[in-house]
C-alpha cells in the first residue's frame, strides 16, 4: 500500500470516496508524522483529535451514503495567523500566546464546513513579519530541504507561511493554509518546492485573520500540485459580508476549468525582472520557464513594467504604516499578554506589555510605519507611496494590454542558511522584490516549482495574472508543473 | 439678518466674542457605525459589545447603512453638499477606552460638506431677528468606551457599550458673536436633528455635546486665538462657557498676557473652564485612510430615498402654521420647536378637524391655545411630558369638538379635562354621565337670573348708579346658579336685558 501521506489533497479526496482508504486513516497517517516531526517546529499548536473527529465524521457519512463535502476525508495545516474557535492563535507573538478566540475565520470556517480537518497551528513569522521565519516567538521553523554534499545547515523554510511550506514539503500535511502581504505564500512555497496561490485581493474574506497590513493581506492555499491549490482555492474564496474589502462575485470552478493547453494566451516577460546580478541559476530556470510556456502553446513578449524599482521602498512604507495601526490593538487591555510593573500607569502597562509582547522585526516595523504616517513625514512618505503604487498598478494594467499572463522567478534566491540575513533587515526585505508588486497591484500570483538548484535546493516560477483571473494563472502553472515534472523531496533526516 | 451688538466691556474697550461649535450628535440607529451590536442607552456595562467593537484580532469594520443615511438626510435638512464619494479614515491614539487603538472617522473627505443654518433670535418674534450660522462640514466617526474610575479601589474599569456607537460631527463656522448666539444655534441644531430623526438630542443622556471654540478679538480685526472646551453638555453650559472663556481671555489680554491654543475642561459647579491640555502636547495622531474600508459611494437612488424621507423642517412649518393656520407668531414658533409638539398638534388638529368637519384651519387656533395652555399647564403639574401624556391628541379632539358645537362651555370643559386626567375617561362620556351639557334653554336661564338678581339688590342699584363692572359678577352668579352649564351667551343677553 503507497503511503497515504504522499498523497495529493486531489488523491486523497477520491481515493476516499473510491473507498480505497478511509479518512481515519488518512488522519492518522498524517498525525503521525506530524508527531514525528518536531524537530521541524512547523506547528505551535497540534490538533490530531480534530483531524480525526473530521474524518469519523466523513467516514461516518460516508457509511450512510449521505453526500461527501468537496473536501472529506482531507486533512490540512492552517497558518496560526487564522482565528480558530477555541484553539489557541497567536500569530507567532508572544503577546497572543494563550489567546483562544471564541470565533473561527471566514477561510477556515469554509474549510471545515467542507469537511477538510485540522492537522495544527502552523508556525509563521510573528504577525507575518518576516521571509525567513526567523521572527517567530515559538522558534524558527526549520526546511526539511538540506543542501546536498553533507552540509547540514539548518535552511530557512521562507516566511511568512514558513510552517505551511515547511510541512506541506515533509508530507506532514497535504496541503495548508497561507496568507501573503508581500509574498508569503509565493516565496515560502519556492523555497520549499511547492505550489502556492495568492488570490486576487478581495477573492478570500480577511475576517478573521490577524492583520498585518489590510490592503495587502490575502489568504490563499499551499499545496503541493496546482490542481490541490485549484480545489483548496475554490472552498477558501467567496464573498463575506463581514470583510468590507471582499469582492462580491461568484467564485468559479477553478478544478474544473484547469488546463494546461496555452494556445492563444500571450505571456509577458517584464524586462525589469531580470536585473544585473540576478542570479544565473534563477535565470537560467526562468528561461526554461519560456519556453515550457512556448510549448504548451502560449506566444511570449517581452515587457516592461517600469515602475518595478520602487516596488519594494513603497511596500516598506505602506505595509508598516499599515500595521502600525492595526496593531495598536495589543494593549494588554482586554486579551493577550499584561505586564504590570508595580506602580504603573496606563501608559506605563502600554509601554511594557509591547515591549514584552512583539519581537523586534514587528517593533521595528511599527516604528517604521509610525515614522511614515506621523505629522510633517505622511505626505512625502505615505502619500507619495501610495501615489507610486498606482503607477506599479498602471505597469500591470498597461502590460496586460500586450499580454494575458507574466512569468518572473518568485524569489531572488534558493533557501538561506537560518541566521544568514537575520542581522541585515534589508537584505531580508529583498527576497519579497519579485513578489511585492503583485502585492501591491492587488493581482494574483501563484508560485509553482521548477527545477532544483546546484545545492539541490528548489527553486520557483512565478506567475502573475489579471485581476480576477486565477484561472489563467493555474493553468499557465499546470503547464509548467507538467513540463518541469518536479518530483523531487526532502530527503528524511527529522 | 442681524448683527450681534454683544461686546464685552474691557479696560481697553470692547471685545468681540467668535465662537464656533463642533457638536457630537449620536445617530439614531439600531445598531453601531461598524458592527451589528446594539446602541440602547443605560444597558447593563459590556452588554452591547461585537467582537468588533471589542476589536479582537482579526475582526473587521462594516459600515451601517442606516448610520450613513441618517447623517446624509441631516446634511440634506442643513441644506448642505452631500458628497457622493467620501472616505474614511483613522486616527491613531492609545486609550484604554479605545480598543481598535485608532478611531476611525472622516478627516479628508467627510461625508456632508458646506451647509447653514438659521437661526432665531426673539423667539416672540422669531423672523424679526434671524442669523445664518454657517456649517463647515457633517463626517460621521466611531465613539469611544467609558472608563470608570469608581468601581475599584485601584483599578479602573472599561464599558465598551458605546465603543464604536456612530457619531455625526457636525462642524460650525466661527459665525455666532454672543452667548446667545451660540445657544439658539445649539437649539436650533438639536430640533432639526430631532425633527430629521437623525439624533435624539437629548443632552443629558451625553447622545449630543459640545466642543466650544471660543476667541475674542477688538471688532474688525484678525481673529484671536481659539480655546476649546471640550464635550459640554447642555444649552445653558454652551451659553456659559462662552461667557466665562470670553472674559477669561479679556482679562489674559489685558493682564499683557496671551491667549494659548488649548483644550479645557467646564466645570459646571464652579462655572468655569479649566485647561486640560495646550497644543503642544497634543497627539500626533498618524490620520490615514482606513484600509479595512472602501470609500463610500452613494448613488443618486440612495440620495433620492433620503430626501423623499425628509420631513417639513421647522422653519418651513412655522411658516405654514402663521400664513396657513393663521397662529401667532409665538405659537407657531413655540409648536414648532420641538418635533414632538408639532406632530402631537398635528394629530390634534387632523382629529379635529375630522370630528367637527371642518378645515385644520378652522380648529387651529383653539387646537394651539388649549394645547399651549390647558394642556401644557396639566403636564406641568403632574411632571409629565406630550409623549407620555394620559390624554392624546385623538381625547383632546373630542373635548375642543364639544366646546365648539356648543355642547359644554370653557368652563365646563376644563372641569371635563381635569376628569379625563385623573380617570382616563373621554370627555363625550364624562360630558354625558355627569349632565355637564350646557344649556340654551331660556327659561330655566330667565329664572335663574332673575333670582340672582333678586337677591342682590344692593349691587343692582350700585350697577346702574353705574358701577358697570358688576356685569361679571351677575354672569358669575348665574353661571354658578346653573352649575356652570348655560350657555354664556345667552346667560349674557339675558341679564342684559333684566337690567335694562
Amino acid at each position: 500500500m503507497t503511503d497515504l501521506t504522499d498523497l495529493t489533497v486531489a488523491e486523497i479526496r477520491d481515493g476516499f470516496r473510491a473507498g480505497d482508504f478511509s479518512a481515519r486513516e488518512v488522519a492518522e497517517a498524517f498525525n503521525a508524522n506530524v508527531a514525528s516531526a518536531k524537530a521541524l517546529n512547523a506547528f505551535i499548536v497540534e490538533t490530531p483529535e480534530k483531524a480525526l473527529a473530521a474524518a469519523d465524521a466523513a467516514d461516518k457519512a460516508k457509511a450512510a451514503g449521505e453526500a461527501l463535502k468537496p473536501l472529506s476525508g482531507v486533512p490540512i495545516g492552517m497558518k496560526d495567523l487564522f482565528c480558530t474557535e477555541g484553539v489557541q492563535t497567536t500569530a507567532a507573538s508572544h503577546m497572543l500566546e494563550g489567546f483562544k478566540p471564541t470565533y473561527e475565520s471566514t477561510v477556515s470556517k469554509k474549510l471545515w464546513d467542507a469537511g477538510a480537518g485540522m492537522l495544527g497551528k502552523l508556525n509563521l513569522d510573528q504577525f507575518a513579519m518576516g521571509s525567513s521565519n526567523e521572527t517567530s516567538y515559538f522558534g524558527n521553523v526549520i526546511s526539511p530541504w538540506r543542501r546536498g554534499g553533507g552540509d547540514n545547515a539548518a535552511l530557512a523554510p521562507g516566511g511568512s507561511s514558513g510552517g505551511s511550506s515547511a510541512a506541506i514539503a515533509a508530507r506532514l500535511c497535504p496541503a495548508a493554509t497561507g496568507t501573503d502581504t508581500g509574498g508569503s505564500i509565493r516565496q515560502p512555497a519556492a523555497f520549499t518546492g511547492i505550489s502556492g496561490i495568492k488570490p486576487t485581493y478581495g477573492r478570500c474574506s480577511r475576517w478573521g485573520i490577524v492583520a498585518f497590513a489590510s490592503s495587502l493581506d490575502q489568504a490563499g492555499p499551499m499545496a503541493r500540485t496546482v490542481r490541490d491549490n485549484a480545489i483548496l482555492l475554490e472552498t477558501m474564496a467567496g464573498f463575506d459580508p463581514r470583510d468590507s474589502t471582499s469582492l462580491d462575485l461568484p467564485v468559479p470552478q477553478w478544478e474544473a476549468n484547469l488546463s494546461s493547453d496555452l494556445k492563444g494566451k500571450t505571456v509577458g516577460i517584464p524586462r525589469e525582472y531580470r536585473p544585473d546580478g540576478l542570479n544565473a541559476e534563477i535565470a537560467a530556470l526562468w528561461d526554461r520557464g519560456i519556453e515550457w510556456l512556448k510549448d504548451a502553446g502560449a506566444q511570449v513578449v517581452e515587457v516592461s513594467l517600469p515602475h518595478t524599482k520602487y516596488a519594494l521602498p513603497t511596500y516598506y512604507i505602506i505595509a508598516p504604516a499599515e500595521a502600525s495601526s492595526n496593531l495598536a490593538r495589543y494593549d494588554g487591555v482586554r486579551y493577550g499578554q499584561r505586564e504590570l510593573p508595580d506602580g504603573a500607569g496606563l501608559q506605563d502597562m502600554y509601554a511594557a506589555t509591547r515591549a514584552a509582547g512583539f519581537g523586534p522585526e514587528v517593533k521595528r516595523r511599527i516604528m517604521i510605519g509610525t515614522y511614515v504616517l506621523s505629522a510633517g513625514f505622511y505626505d512625502a512618505y505615505y502619500t507619495q507611496a501610495q501615489k507610486v503604487r498606482t503607477l506599479i498598478a498602471r505597469d500591470f494594467e498597461q502590460a496586460f494590454e500586450k499580454c494575458d499572463l507574466l512569468l518572473t522567478p518568485t524569489a531572488p534566491s534558493a533557501s538561506f542558511a537560518l541566521g544568514e540575513k537575520q542581522a541585515d533587515p534589508l537584505a531580508m526585505y529583498l527576497n519579497d522584490i519579485f513578489t511585492v508588486p503583485a502585492s501591491l497591484a492587488g493581482l494574483p500570483a501563484m508560485a509553482v516549482p521548477g527545477g532544483l538548484d546546484s545545492q539541490g535546493l528548489p527553486l520557483g516560477l512565478q506567475i502573475i495574472g489579471k485581476a480576477l483571473d486565477e484561472q489563467g494563472v493555474l493553468n499557465a502553472g499546470l503547464a509548467i508543473e507538467e513540463r518541469a515534472g518536479f518530483t523531487a523531496r526532502p530527503e528524511k533526516w527529522w | 439678518m442681524t448683527e450681534s451688538t454683544y461686546r464685552i466691556q474691557g479696560a481697553t474697550g470692547e471685545w468681540e466674542v467668535v465662537i464656533g461649535l463642533e457638536v457630537h450628535a449620536q445617530v439614531t440607529s439600531q445598531a453601531k457605525l461598524f458592527s451589528g451590536a446594539a446602541t440602547a442607552f443605560g444597558a447593563e456595562p459590556n452588554t452591547q459589545v461585537s467582537l468588533v467593537d471589542a476589536a479582537m484580532p482579526g475582526m473587521l469594520p462594516v459600515p451601517n447603512r442606516e448610520c450613513i443615511r441618517q447623517a446624509v438626510r441631516t446634511g440634506m435638512a442643513i441644506n448642505a453638499k452631500i458628497n457622493k464619494w467620501s472616505r474614511f479614515d483613522r486616527k491613531n491614539y492609545f486609550y484604554a477606552d479605545l480598543p481598535q487603538g485608532y478611531q476611525i472617522s472622516q478627516l479628508y473627505h467627510p461625508l456632508v460638506g458646506e451647509g447653514e443654518i438659521e437661526i432665531n433670535l426673539d423667539e416672540k418674534n422669531p423672523d424679526a431677528a434671524t442669523k445664518r450660522i454657517g456649517i463647515e462640514r457633517i463626517h460621521v466617526e466611531q465613539d469611544a468606551g467609558k472608563l470608570m474610575h469608581d468601581q475599584h479601589p485601584t483599578r479602573s474599569y472599561v464599558d465598551l457599550n458605546r465603543s464604536g456607537v456612530a457619531l455625526m460631527e457636525i462642524v460650525s463656522k466661527p459665525d455666532m458673536r454672543s452667548p446667545a448666539e451660540a445657544g439658539a444655534y445649539l437649539s436650533k441644531l438639536r430640533t432639526i436633528l430631532r425633527y430629521v430623526g437623525s439624533c435624539d438630542g437629548n443632552m443629558d443622556q451625553g447622545s449630543m455635546r459640545a466642543d466650544v471654540n471660543v476667541s475674542v478679538r477688538k471688532p474688525g480685526h484678525e481673529f484671536g486665538t481659539r480655546t476649546e472646551t471640550k464635550n459640554v453638555n447642555s444649552v445653558r453650559f454652551v451659553m456659559a462657557v462662552v461667557e466665562y472663556e470670553a472674559n477669561r481671555q479679556v482679562d489674559v489680554l489685558e493682564a499683557g498676557g496671551t491667549i494659548v491654543q488649548e483644550t479645557r475642561l467646564y466645570d459646571p459647579d464652579k462655572n468655569e473652564t479649566r485647561s486640560m491640555r495646550s497644543k503642544e502636547d497634543a497627539h500626533d495622531y498618524r490620520y490615514f485612510p482606513d484600509p479595512d474600508l472602501l470609500p463610500l459611494e452613494l448613488d443618486d437612488v440612495f440620495l433620492e430615498e433620503c430626501r423623499q424621507s425628509l420631513p417639513e423642517l421647522p422653519d418651513a412649518k412655522r411658516r405654514r402654521y402663521e400664513e396657513q393656520l393663521g397662529l401667532s407668531a409665538y405659537n407657531a414658533a413655540t409648536l414648532t420647536a420641538d418635533a414632538d409638539t408639532a406632530r402631537w398638534f398635528e394629530a390634534l388638529l387632523a382629529e379635529g378637524a375630522r370630528i367637527q368637519k371642518k378645515s385644520e384651519g378652522e380648529v387651529a387656533k383653539a387646537s394651539a391655545n388649549w394645547l399651549l395652555s390647558e394642556l401644557y399647564g396639566a403636564l406641568n403639574r403632574l411632571g409629565k411630558s406630550l409623549e407620555d401624556s394620559p390624554v392624546g391628541p385623538e381625547e383632546g379632539a373630542e373635548l375642543l369638538a364639544l366646546v365648539a358645537d356648543g355642547t359644554i362651555s370653557g368652563t365646563i370643559a376644563k372641569q371635563v379635562f381635569e376628569i379625563m386626567l385623573e380617570t382616563g375617561e373621554r370627555a363625550p362620556a364624562i360630558v354625558e354621565e355627569k349632565g355637564l351639557k350646557q344649556t340654551s334653554d331660556t327659561g330655566a336661564i330667565e329664572a335663574a337670573v332673575a333670582k340672582v338678581l333678586a337677591d342682590n339688590g344692593d349691587k343692582v342699584e350700585q350697577y346702574k348708579a353705574g358701577k358697570e363692572a358688576l356685569f361679571g359678577f351677575f354672569v358669575g352668579q348665574t353661571m354658578k346658579a346653573m352649575q356652570g352649564k348655560a350657555n354664556p351667551q345667552v346667560v349674557n343677553e339675558l341679564i342684559r336685558k333684566a337690567l335694562a
